[in-house]
């Protein structure tokens, strides 16, 4: 059951897919609050890659450099859940397609 | 004394400014036209007075100053540098003392005029540009000045601006001269091209290494030529000859003081003044000498006829300009650039003095309210008993104009006729240059007889509610010293038999030292007694002209012009229409420019450089309305189109 074992291409697998499934949520899904899963989805798959090298290479940068793609992904997570939030109070929909009024 | 000169230079700008700007900014000094004036008038008096005394302290040779270097640029190197020689210092005292005279003039004159400060700041200008003329000792600073009395000039002559006539008149002068200036700037390409130098002095000295070296012909080619040629083409353009005076009658629109100084006294004999400072190149081309003296004689000639046709007294003076001009030319073109010169100083004294006397006759005229046009002879007559200053000098001036022996309008004609009549030994053809110009000497004394009987003499032809009156104190003050001058001024150079010489001043004691004349004395030695001939014609010619038409008028008054126009026949319709120069220029020149214009307008704009223009436009317009379909504001588009990017980059990485 050597396979089974963990080893750093499963944990890339993972990775991959999870970003995957995030690109794909992101393209295709119309619900605001969706979509924005999709996008920590994403974070979370660079993550997970992050650890992973860390470990590989027995070096801390990786690590270290989750805690700010955290960071970022927690402000990011506020100001995206206010404009979601904005904008059903204007529109009482969070359907991102209906929110093109900058096109020409 | 030679740290005053540059004041000559400086003053008159420095009014300019001084009344321009600050009457611009304070309406304080505006209103003050007593001060205005004041700062004007002596910011040419100044001068005159510092010029007077370099007059009396010149040491014979040219005085030059510099104020800065202007241009330096490989072997071309031109200063704002002056120089003061025998010519320069005769001209400067004549547009100084004249100028001076005429400011003066001009407080009383423009009394009242909204634009006084203005008047007086142009006329300050004008002096400032025509002493760069006169005393500049390289072609770019005198070209400098030769643009500046023509800007002045335009100036002046549109001053009453609002009045459409005037305004068309000024741009009339403008354009017109514009053609000669051209041709003096391509007269400087080919000085430089021949000499390397723009510089008075340095065309005078190349001309004399070339005669004693290589001679003229092998050195220059026909280069002389061509130079002599253009700066005779710019001559007649300020000078207002034959093909290019048509501006001169209209840029009598201006305030008379204006006529006066720029139009008759000064700025007029700039081309003169230039030809006569090049004396040495134009003896170096006899061909282009006489055609100057065939343009002349005809510019002398067609003008007086004109001019006994004009019924308006300041056109029949501009005419007579016209034709005065015309004789200084025929000096010129007879090779007796001292006598040209002469002839400019007698006729800036009686021209401004019949300019202003004209001025002040006008004044008088509109004070009566009872005539339509304040210029025009027909209504006016026997004016003289209601304004004696005026009418004494205007007579003076007349008779000065006119030859009457004594005067010095007599000295400087006949000087002038003899020296074209002793080159007709050599060049026959100078023979009837001499005739046309005693033709002319005629009429002259004729039309102005006429011109001052009419409007001082006779009876009344106006029914005046006010009776005209003589102009106040400071216009007549300066009347009476031009009218002294221009009886006694021709007593500075008497005629050569006078002494057999010894009193010649102006040629031999003064100007001859800078000057060098057409050599005549051949000529004058063999045919010795044609001299006594031609000044017992002169003196017949004139004094039998002037009485005759004195009479003439005295008897017929007002109809004697019905019997010149009888006696002229056919020809008098031509004279009367100018020789219909006016419209020969309108039919060849300015309507067809404007038609090219109205084409240009409706093909060569409209659809060419329209459509260029709106192609342009559209093109991007075009383009613009294709790619912005692109943005369809759905963002899973945009996710889609980077994440293409993403992995065709990435593909681009492994692969490429």
């Amino acid at each position: 059951m050597d396979f089974l074992q963990p080893n750093v291409a499963s944990y890339l697998m993972v990775s991959a897919a999870m970003f995957a499934l995030g690109v794909i949520g992101v393209m295709i899904r119309r619900n605001g609050i969706v979509v924005f899963m999709c996008l920590e989805l994403m974070l979370n798959a660079v993550n997970l890659a992050l650890v992973t090298f860390s470990r590989m290479h027995d070096n801390a940068t990786g690590s270290m450099l989750v805690f700010f793609v955290m960071c970022v992904a927690a402000a990011e997570a506020v100001v995206g859940l206010s404009i979601v939030l904005a904008l059903f109070r204007n529109k009482l929909d969070i359907d991102i397609n209906k929110v093109n009024i900058f096109q020409w | 004394m030679v740290a005053l000169y540059p004041l000559i230079i400086l003053l008159p700008l420095a009014g300019a400014a001084l009344n321009g700007l600050g009457g611009l900014r304070w309406a304080g000094l505006r209103r003050n036209e007593s001060l205005v004036g004041l700062i004007g008038t002596a910011c040419v008096a100044i001068p005159f007075l510092v010029l007077l005394s370099a007059f009396f302290a010149y040491p014979g040779q040219p005085v030059t100053f510099t104020l800065f270097s202007w241009i330096q640029a490989g072997g071309l190197d031109i200063s704002f540098s002056y120089t003061l020689d025998e010519l320069s210092l005769l001209m400067g005292l004549i547009v100084t003392g004249v100028g001076a005279l005429i400011h003066l003039y001009s407080m009383g004159y423009m009394k009242g005029d909204p634009g006084y400060y203005k008047f007086f700041a142009y006329l300050n200008l004008f002096i400032f540009a025509m002493n760069n003329l006169i005393l500049a000792d390289n072609l770019l600073v005198m070209f400098l000045g030769w643009e500046g009395v023509g800007l002045c000039s335009y100036l002046l002559i549109g001053f009453w601006y609002t009045d459409m006539d005037k305004s068309e008149a000024a741009q009339k002068a403008f354009i017109v001269n514009r053609v000669g200036d051209f041709a003096m700037l391509l007269a400087m390409f080919w000085v430089y091209n021949a000499f390397g130098t723009l510089s008075f002095s340095g065309i005078e000295e190349g001309l004399r290494a070339a005669e004693s070296g290589g001679g003229l012909a092998a050195v220059f080619g026909n280069k002389l030529t061509w130079i002599g040629a253009l700066v005779f083409i710019a001559a007649t353009g300020k000078s207002a000859q034959i093909p290019l005076f048509v501006w001169l009658p209209d840029a009598m629109a201006g305030p008379t003081p204006v006529s006066a100084l720029i139009h008759a006294a000064t700025m007029v004999t700039a081309g003169i003044y230039l030809m006569a400072r090049m004396n040495l190149l134009f003896l170096a081309t006899p061909e282009v000498l006489t055609v100057v003296v065939v343009v002349a004689g005809l510019t002398a000639l067609m003008a007086a006829l004109i001019a006994v046709t004009q019924t308006d007294i300041k056109r029949v003076l501009a005419y007579s300009t016209v034709s005065q001009l015309g004789f200084m030319f025929m000096a010129l073109g007879a090779g007796a650039f001292t006598t040209a010169i002469f002839h400019v100083l007698t006729h800036a004294f009686f021209k401004a003095c019949l300019f202003l006397g004209s001025g002040s006759v006008i004044h008088a005229m509109e004070h009566t309210h009872a005539v339509k046009d304040p210029q025009d002879i027909r209504t006016m007559g026997g004016l003289g008993k209601f304004m004696p200053s005026t009418s004494r000098t205007f007579w003076i001036s007349t008779l000065a104009i006119a030859g009457i022996p004594g005067l010095s309008g007599f000295f400087s004609k006949d000087e002038i006729l003899a020296h074209v009549f002793f080159n007709g030994y050599t060049q026959p053809l100078y023979f009837a240059v001499w005739a046309v110009g005693t033709l002319t000497a005629v009429l002259t004394a004729f039309y102005m007889t006429r011109l001052a009987w009419l409007t001082f003499n006779g009876t009344p032809r106006f029914h005046a509610e006010h009776a005209p009156h003589e102009s106040p104190a400071i216009m007549t003050a300066p009347l009476w010293i031009l009218g002294v001058l221009a009886a006694v001024g021709g007593y500075i150079g008497l005629p050569y038999i006078v002494g057999e010489g010894k009193f010649h001043l102006l040629n031999h004691a003064w100007l001859e030292h800078r000057i060098t004349n057409r050599d005549l004395h051949h000529a004058m030695e063999v045919h010795h007694t044609m001299e006594y001939f031609l000044l017992a014609l002169a003196v017949l010619i004139s004094v039998g002209t002037v009485y005759w038409t004195v009479n003439f008028y005295r008897k017929h008054e007002l109809a004697g012009d019905n019997k010149v126009k009888s006696f002229f026949g056919p020809l008098y319709r031509l004279m009367e229409g100018k020789f219909y120069w006016d419209e020969l220029y309108d039919n060849a020149l300015v309507k067809p420019f404007f038609r090219l214009g109205r084409t240009a307008l409706q093909w060569v704009d409209t659809r060419l450089v329209d459509g260029t223009v709106n192609g342009v436009g559209m093109t991007a317009g075009g383009l613009g309305e294709f790619f912005r379909k692109m943005q369809t504001g759905l963002i899973s588009n945009y996710v889609t189109i980077i994440g293409a990017g993403v992995v065709l980059m990435i593909a681009y990485l492994i692969f490429g």
